[in-house]
């Protein structure tokens, strides 16, 4: 690349120029960012002025833009310039429209926008325009592991857009637990009765499809690699392996019932005529297709009362069983109970619940059910008693608070919810699943992070579950269907089309070297200047993506393809060597330096405020829209998340003079918002840890805050910062001025 | 109407303990207390709510838990003010108030209604008055209920009352020879037949023994 040659464009629309002095902060650009060409715009955003950007470019040579002009969020079309660095100063939102326009004001607005430009001057210089993952794959097979409605879907779906699929089935036949169903409840109009379940032609469709390689009998032995490169072993049923290449993997493994036999309370294992709803199914596939009616199992007897358990070993709050909701069972209960009142309407049949959930247009179908004469029993059961072909149930019911029982039942169906097949804890490999079995690796992961995908809760496979539901904290790998959340058949098919078309961009950006979901399209990665490395392993620990692994002296070996660009690992890393080329620790240490700091009696404090750029800047960016005004002694810079601020940075503040830091990251715990997982987390703990080093600096605690920080905190955030600054103020300046 | 004792054996006989089944074919919109989600919307909108000793979704569950004797002889559903409240609110679309009053009609017709219920006895001296002549005598109904629960008791009613029925005597809305021969419908026996022929119809679809 040729030398660099460093361009700055001053605007003025948008009531920039009335507000500040435009000429003052050019000439700042020249002398003090040592911008060689600077020019001032009325509008810089038209036609005209985007030419003028271009024609610099072309004739000039030009190869870092500064702009001082609008946010970095806004205008991004008409300031785009392939392969040239851009660095925003943002006078609008950031100034002009969250300062009152007084006399008063105008003097500490202007020392806002100036320094604003001086920090994208120095923020310019440090930059290099991002060339892009060397390490790309090419492969763009779609890997499904599970051939039930999820997986089978996940392989219809990615067909229908033009991929190749290889699809891996532990068992000998496709479908899963759809293709023991009798029928499934509807997901159309009328939503009054039991469907076909349609598993056969969706087999079929993937069976007779060339472009699907499928496996039976077949597991995982190991799959090692990254996106657009992951190869998959797989070992077949005469022992062999086969190996496949593929781009991006879909995990659709589905769920195992809760175990009925956990349940003795409720009858299970006293009779045969107290079943799970797979027992009913069973029962209603031997019977139906002959136009036969159900028959008690204990006698053959004939059935003249069925009563439905709703939430068995489910929704416990003793800890004994599962503790949330499966969200499906309900509706089968009422698609069973159909299967009698549709052959008999003289069968009693009582469903007993505690809160009927009918997600989708169960309603309808509850309705349905209803007006069929199923009888809804809202209470909790307490016991089911077997004696001889009949059952007693005994319940409080729940509307008249009083118990009672049901007498003589044929049938007792338990509705005990899903189990996810998710695999190994990583954290913990020798924990048993809700169950009570020890759960073999699916995926069996070459990574030194572990073998399967990480848990979310209750044993469920990993999801951006607030956010982005298909994500997962393994790049490449999407979880489809119940292996995520509990979900029926339609919630099912919705979520592996969702998560197949995500492998399907995985692998696409895989290919051009481009960053996956949620920096979709960036050609940036981290680059480890290895000779500085200590070896602490913080970055491959920390890194929320599994995309770090180490060799054997233990450095670490980036896998460009399977990282987010989140920069946590540029965040952990104590000696600065990870750095991206046009985000690092020297990229936002230049602007902290590039502040013009007054001195300890001017009354001016400067607190640096580092904002995650997908909540909190757009949220501060927003207040400055809704004209909502704050201190003029903030100086916002945007970080890509929380996560990947170093602590060199507040200590680098902290002696530069300024009086405060905030840091606003995303909500985490276990609802977080982090786009990054476990960005904001860390961010979180590193700072708790910082007040030590802040006394060693003699400084007060309160100089460092972190504050969790939504999208929707609009009018919030210049209260914090009002209330923040009036801390500062009461504090007193930081003593630290005046010897950087 | 054969004697409600009688008549209360024969539903028993017909429905055994299958009481939804009773209240779907014999209640007015009985049909629809299947359709109840127990959301309780209708208990949280009735403005007697705290007054009820059964709440309509109490009821609904108890006709479904089969419980007769306790609904047809609570005094629940002639508490009912058809203010619609609960109809307008049901997100199921029950016709609440209309069950209340079928259920309460049915009660008195099986003889199981509670005997001294104020409302249960203001509705038959309303029936009464009302069916008689076709015209309702205001001054004969306001008298009855003056005097239902005594003579002492009249009196004082009337002697609390005395300014208003004196300004309505003023202002001619009250005619004291109405209590003498009231005015009466220009064809009474026209309107007997009717009522007669209502009841053949009611007995009919609802599978009464004939009135």
């Amino acid at each position: 690349m040729a030398d660099p040659k460093y361009a700055a464009y001053v605007c003025k629309g948008c009531g920039i120029g009335e507000r500040i002095d435009a000429d003052q902060s050019a000439k700042i650009a020249e002398k003090e960012g040592k911008i060689a060409l600077v020019r001032q715009h009325e509008f810089l955003c038209n036609a005209e002025g985007v030419a003028l950007i271009r024609s610099d470019i072309e004739k000039e040579g030009v190869t870092h833009v500064a702009i001082a002009a609008c946010s970095r969020r806004a205008k991004t079309e008409a300031f785009e310039f392939p392969g040239v660095a851009l660095a925003r100063a943002n006078l609008r939102e950031g100034v002009i429209w969250v300062r009152p326009d007084t006399a008063e004001a105008r003097e500490t607005t202007q020392e806002m926008a100036d320094d604003y430009v001086r920090m994208a001057c120095a923020e310019l210089k440090k930059m290099k325009v991002p060339a892009g993952n060397p390490e790309t794959g090419r492969s763009k097979r779609i890997l499904v592991v599970g051939g039930g409605v999820s997986g089978l879907t996940a392989a219809v779906e990615a067909r229908n857009t033009g991929y190749e699929v290889v699809l891996v089935e532990k068992q000998a036949q496709l479908g899963g637990w759809a293709a023991k169903l009798w029928k499934r409840i509807p997901e159309r109009e009328p939503h009054a009765a039991p469907v076909d379940t349609g598993v056969q032609a969706l087999i079929d469709a993937v069976t007779q499809d060339a472009g699907i390689r499928v496996y039976t009998n077949a597991t995982l032995a190991q799959t090692s690699g990254a996106p657009g490169r992951f190869k998959a072993s797989i070992a077949v049923e005469s022992g062999s392996t086969a190996t496949e290449e593929v781009g991006a993997i879909v995990q659709a493994t589905g769920f195992s019932l809760y175990d009925m036999n956990r349940l003795p309370e409720l009858g299970a294992g006293k009779s045969p005529n107290v079943m799970d709803q797979a027992g009913l199914e069973s029962l209603a596939r031997k019977a139906a297709p002959k136009g036969l009616p159900i028959r008690r199992p204990s006698d053959g007897g004939e059935v003249k009362r069925v009563v439905f358990v709703q939430c068995a070993g489910q929704r416990d709050d003793t800890g004994k069983h599962l503790p949330y909701c499966s969200g499906y069972c309900c509706n089968t209960s009422i698609k069973q109970a159909m299967y009698f009142k549709d052959a008999n309407p003289a069968v009693d049949t009582v469903v007993i619940y505690t809160d009927l959930r009918v997600p989708g247009n169960g309603e309808d179908f509850y309705r349905s059910a209803q007006k069929k004469g199923v009888t809804f029993t809202k209470g909790s059961v307490t016991g089911v008693e077997a004696s001889g072909d009949t059952c007693r149930v005994s319940f409080r019911d729940l509307i008249l608070d009083e118990d009672a029982s049901i007498e003589a039942a044929d049938l007792v169906v338990l509705a005990t919810g899903q189990v996810a097949n998710a695999g190994v804890d990583i954290d913990n490999p020798q924990a048993t699943d809700a169950n009570g079995t020890k759960p073999i690796s699916i995926l069996n992961l070459d990574y030194r992070q572990g073998k399967d995908l990480p848990k979310l809760s209750h044993g469920f496979a990993d999801s951006h579950f607030i956010c982005f539901p298909y994500e997962t904290r393994r790049t490449g790998i999407y979880a489809a269907g119940p292996v995520r959340r509990p979900m029926d058949i339609a919630q099912a098919k919705e979520d592996a089309t969702g998560a197949v078309l995500k492998a399907i961009q995985a692998a696409e950006n895989a290919e051009l070297g481009r960053a996956a979901h949620p920096r979709s399209g960036d050609l940036s990665f981290p680059i480890v200047q290895l000779e500085g490395c200590t070896q602490c392993k913080r970055c491959t620990v920390e890194c929320p993506f599994g995309a770090i692994d180490e060799d054997e002296k233990t450095y670490p070996v980036f896998n460009e393809s399977r990282c987010r660009r989140c920069g946590t690992c540029m965040g952990a890393c104590p000696v600065r060597v990870i750095s991206f080329e046009n985000y690092s620790v020297d990229s936002v240490g230049a602007q902290i330096k590039a502040v013009d700091i007054p001195d300890e009696f001017s009354e001016k404090p400067r607190i640096l405020v580092l904002a995650c750029e997908n909540d909190a800047y757009p949220a501060l960016d927003m207040a400055g829209m809704q004209r909502n005004h704050y201190s003029a002694f903030v100086r916002v810079i945007p970080v890509r998340c929380l996560g990947s601020v170093n602590t060199s940075w507040i200590i680098d503040a902290l002696n530069g003079g300024y009086d405060g830091v905030m840091m606003m990251g995303c909500k985490h715990g276990d609802d977080y918002q982090c786009h990054f997982v476990k960005g904001s987390e860390l961010a979180n703990s590193r700072m708790s840890k910082i007040s030590e080093t802040l006394k060693t600096m003699a400084l007060e605690t309160e100089r460092v805050a972190t504050y969790e920080v939504a999208i929707t905190d609009i009018k919030r955030l210049p209260v914090l910062i009002g209330d923040y600054a009036k801390v500062i103020e009461k504090i007193g300046l930081s003593p630290m001025k005046g010897f950087a | 109407m054969g004697a409600p004792g009688e008549f209360n054996l024969a539903a028993l006989a017909r429905y055994g303990n299958d009481f939804l089944a009773e209240v779907e074919e014999r209640v007015e919109e009985g049909e629809w207390v299947k359709m109840c989600m127990q959301c309780g919307v209708c208990a949280g909108s009735c403005p007697f709510g705290p007054d009820w000793e059964h709440s309509p979704q109490k009821i609904f569950m108890m006709i479904r838990a089969g419980k007769r004797d306790e609904v047809l002889a609570s005094d629940s559903m002639w508490m009912c003010t058809s203010c619609y409240n609960c109809v307008v609110r049901c997100p199921r679309k029950l016709p609440i108030t209309q069950i209340m009053h079928g259920l309460a009609a049915y009660a008195h017709r099986l003889g199981l209604a509670p005997k001294m219920q104020p409302t249960r006895r203001w509705s038959l001296l309303f029936w009464d008055n009302c069916t008689k002549t076709g015209r309702v005598n205001e001054l004969k109904l306001t008298l009855g209920l003056y005097f239902m629960d005594g003579i002492v008791a009249g009196f004082k009613q009337a002697w609390t009352l005395r300014n208003i029925g004196l300004g309505m005597l003023l202002a001619k809305r009250l005619n004291p020879f109405e209590l003498i021969r009231g005015h009466e419908c220009k064809d009474k026996a026209g309107i007997h037949r009717m009522l007669k022929k209502a009841a053949e119809i009611e007995a009919r679809k609802r599978g009464f023994a004939k009135p």
